[in-house]
């Protein structure tokens, strides 16, 4: 029973995590994209759609990266070199998504998925519990894993991920040191697209294998909400994601069980856990200020 | 700033340079005729200008005379659209910034150029082209700060340190690039004065060392003390060429200004002293932000007649001490007295009502909104104290109005048409007229922050002056203020603050600049702690 818990705490926590690595990239070069929704659901289309006429599921999941990183072009596009409000654009990216993703997708509601290749490791996955739990899981969680250690390593231990820090903190003084401040940031953002393209094809191609209309139904935003959650450090958003899916299947689990609470409480477990800890979060306002790029959202325009 | 308490006794800045006979030395940087243009208006005009090796040369101008655009062009952040930049003997284009570093042009810059959320080695690393690794230069960095006099610990992070420390790791920033020309805008506007003695030690050095100073300096004294050569900007032209050490700074100012700058006068010796107007008694004050300071059992009692003047290094509390005062921040009722009524939790229009007016040290944005015409600013700060600006819930547009030709003739503010956006104003014209606009209303008391800040010696002198005559006519004036040149001009008693203590407050007459500096340093912490 546990085992089982634990698997599917897994697969809830992996699009989120996914997701929100990549905006976490984002918010710390500076740039507040609000659209994670709507590129993530553009990826699970798209990979679905992929994959299902290709039949293999590895083009799939290249073609939701691509249709994810697409829609963060346009975002990027207008946001740094039109400088259009980046709040706004965000949301109108999320409406275009749900909304595209939605035409393309009515050919393939109801038909059947492909799995996903699982990635069992030899010896190792034979183990007992541990087995089954840590080494038999499919690739993209193994991905999801190593995105953030590799994140995390750029982020704070290379030349790249200094500058990408500076930009994010004051983008006049990296102008002013020489840095191109536009192009870390298109850069940064096409990475979010990337990431976010890659969890909605978690969710079509893994989670759930096949095509619903709506089907990411608020994990975007909840990537939103766990890079804050993260005081955009990548360790706390591997937290951060796997608690939330934990509430979320503990949830599911609790109504099986039939406990004496009503569905509609249970349902909103993740949504209350989150508000919880960003209360408990934002009790250390230091550690919360030194991280939050001072420049998140703000549009920059260089000197004449 | 803490430990140069202990530094009493700094080595004796050298205070007159021999002149060098300028056309032996060796030329390092010449520009020929550079001319950059934005729009309409010619920033640099045709600009000539020779620095010479291990010379400390220093370029004056008033606000708008086009220095930041010339050195912006020497820096790589500006293409010249006209002219030519000779580097030793080699004609060279700057591009950017980066080209400027591989050069040997270094900048230290006015409003720093650090990045708060990050370390000491982290902001020095993002400004060498190769910083190898970190271990290493974390410890080229001590070497090389303690070697100067400038003492750094790399692991800090500098949304903790003071200002003086951040300029700190910007020369240092620069000095690890070996430069040969190193550009400074406005150093000491942020150090005590023991502070600046210290840096003026360190540029001296560098200039033995064969190192150029460009220098950009508002303080004339200072410019006389270590400068060997001045170029004079006027409306982007070079005006004039001189030796700073043959001048005095009223010299100076005239030419910079292009004519006799008013000298301002304290009137009567002796004011006249009357009854307590302002009374702060233990004023307490958590800092509202980690970046913020706390204001630690502040006393002050302001007297009818006087100018009183806070000094202090900016960010020791000066901006919480004047919300608390103006009544943007609460404090408990006894802690704040308008002419004896407790008022420490009222808010900023009822104290206005009793006759009292607040300038905040931001002008643009805070003393004024941006977008906002002259005259609907004038209606925020005064629509509550009898001007008819309000009536029946409307505002009178024709009443504001009067109040803006009045006060734009009395303080001379220059506006391209009638009734602009605040934020089409130069910053000096801007300043006088969030300064004068408070001053039209005859306030008893009156408090300024920074009434000066970032303004030429014209429009300075004309607010000091403004300052001084309202007090003699028998209101009571309280400046805080970071430039000590001011503050002995215009003040009739100071006080200083010091990471949120304020010293007592002591005739001018009594005061020197060296006991100021001490109190900047952290004596006026200890003295408020035995209060």
């Amino acid at each position: 029973m546990f085992e089982a818990v634990l698997l599917t705490v897994i697969t809830a926590a992996t699009p989120l995590l996914i997701a929100a690595v990549g905006e976490l990239v984002v918010e710390r070069s500076g740039v507040l994209n609000l659209g994670v929704e709507g590129m993530m659901i553009m990826g699970a289309v798209i990979g679905f759609a992929v994959a299902n006429q290709t039949g293999s599921g590895s083009l799939g999941v290249v073609a939701a990266v691509v249709a994810g990183m697409a829609m963060s072009a346009l975002f990027a596009f207008l946001v740094l070199f039109l400088v259009a409000n980046q709040v706004a654009t965000g949301l109108a990216l999320t409406i275009l998504g749900i909304g595209l993703s939605g035409m393309i997708g009515e050919a393939f509601i109801g038909v059947p998925g492909l799995d996903l290749p699982q990635l069992y490791i030899p010896v190792l996955s034979e183990i007992p519990f541990i087995g089954p739990v840590f080494f038999q899981q499919d690739a993209l969680v193994y991905l999801s894993f190593a995105l953030v250690a590799v994140v995390a390593y750029c982020l704070f231990r290379t030349r790249l991920g200094l500058v990408l820090r500076a930009v994010g903190d004051n983008h006049g003084s990296a102008h002013a040191l020489g840095y191109s401040v536009l192009k870390v940031r298109f850069m940064a953002i096409l990475f979010g697209g990337a990431c976010a393209g890659l969890a909605g094809a978690y969710l079509s191609l893994a989670y759930t294998p096949q095509w619903v209309e709506n089907m990411t139904a608020g994990r975007g935003w909840i990537a939103l909400a766990l890079v804050v959650f993260s005081s955009w450090l990548p360790l706390r958003v591997v937290v951060g994601a796997y608690l939330f899916g934990a509430v979320s299947v503990l949830n599911l689990h609790a109504q099986a069980l039939e406990f004496d609470i009503p569905s509609q409480l249970l349902s909103s477990l993740p949504y209350l856990a989150t508000i919880g800890v960003l209360v408990l979060i934002s009790a250390n306002r230091r550690l919360t200020l030194v991280n939050t790029p001072a420049c998140l959202g703000k549009p920059f325009v260089p000197d004449r | 700033m803490g430990d140069s308490v202990a530094e009493t006794t700094l080595p004796e800045v050298d205070e007159h340079p021999v002149q060098q006979d300028r056309s032996e030395k060796d030329t390092l940087l010449d520009a020929r005729g550079l001319t950059k243009r934005f729009g309409d208006i010619l920033a640099n005009d045709r600009v000539d200008l020779i620095i010479n090796k291990g010379e400390i040369h220093a370029l004056l101008g008033e606000n708008g005379a086009g220095k930041s655009t010339l050195v912006k062009m020497f820096y790589g952040s500006l293409e010249p659209d006209d002219g030519e930049i000779l580097w030793g003997d080699r004609k060279v284009t700057i591009g950017n910034p980066a080209a400027a570093r591989e050069l040997g042009i270094g900048m230290v810059f006015q409003h720093f150029s650090l990045f708060e959320a990050l370390n000491v080695v982290e902001n020095i690393a993002l400004a060498l082209p190769n910083p190898g690794n970190m271990q290493d230069l974390a410890k080229r960095i001590e070497t090389v700060s303690r070697d100067y006099g400038l003492p750094l610990n790399p692991d800090d992070i500098v949304a903790d340190l003071p200002v003086g420390i951040r300029q700190r790791i910007e020369i240092v920033r620069c000095l690890l690039q070996e430069p040969r020309l190193i550009i400074m805008d406005e150093p000491t506007s942020v150090l005590t004065p023991q502070e600046a003695d210290q840096l003026f030690l360190t540029l001296q050095r560098l200039a033995k060392e064969g190192c150029a100073v460009l220098y950009i300096s508002h303080r004339l004294e200072e410019v006389k003390r270590i400068c060997h050569h001045a170029t004079i900007l006027r409306h982007g032209q070079v005006v004039r060429e001189c030796d700073p050490t043959l001048e005095t700074p009223a010299s100076l100012a005239s030419m910079m200004v292009g004519a006799d700058v008013a000298a301002v006068s304290a009137g009567e010796q002796a004011p006249e002293i009357g009854e307590t107007r302002l009374a702060l008694q233990g004023l307490n004050a958590k800092a509202a932000t980690p970046f913020a300071t706390a204001l630690n059992n502040i006393s002050l009692e302001l007297r009818a007649g006087e100018v009183v003047a806070i000094a202090g290094v900016a960010g020791n509390g000066q901006g919480e001490l004047f919300d608390a005062i103006s009544g943007e921040m609460p404090a408990a009722a006894s802690m704040i007295h308008l002419d004896g009524r407790p008022c420490g939790n009222k808010n900023i229009n009822w104290r206005r009502k009793q006759n009292a007016a607040f300038v905040p040290e931001e002008r643009l944005g805070h003393g004024a909104v941006p977008g906002m015409k002259l005259s609907q600013n004038i209606v925020l700060t005064r629509h509550g104290t009898g001007d008819k600006l309000v009536g029946a819930g409307f505002v009178s547009n024709a009443e504001a109005s009067v109040l803006e030709k009045r006060i734009k003739q009395a303080f001379d503010v220059r506006m391209s048409h009638d009734d602009p956006e605040a934020r089409s104003l130069s910053g000096g014209n801007l300043q006088k007229f969030v300064v004068g606009r408070e001053l039209d209303r005859n306030p008893g008391i009156l408090v300024v922050n920074q009434p000066t800040w970032g303004v030429d010696a014209g429009a300075a002198a004309l607010i000091r002056q403004a300052l001084i005559d309202l007090a003699r006519s028998g209101s009571a004036v309280l400046v805080i203020s970071q430039d000590l040149d001011e503050i002995f001009e215009i003040a009739d008693r100071i006080a200083v603050i010091s990471r949120g203590f304020l010293s007592e407050a002591e005739p001018a007459t009594d005061m020197t600049r060296e006991r100021v500096g001490l109190l900047m340093a952290g004596g006026a912490e200890t003295q408020g702690e035995v209060a």
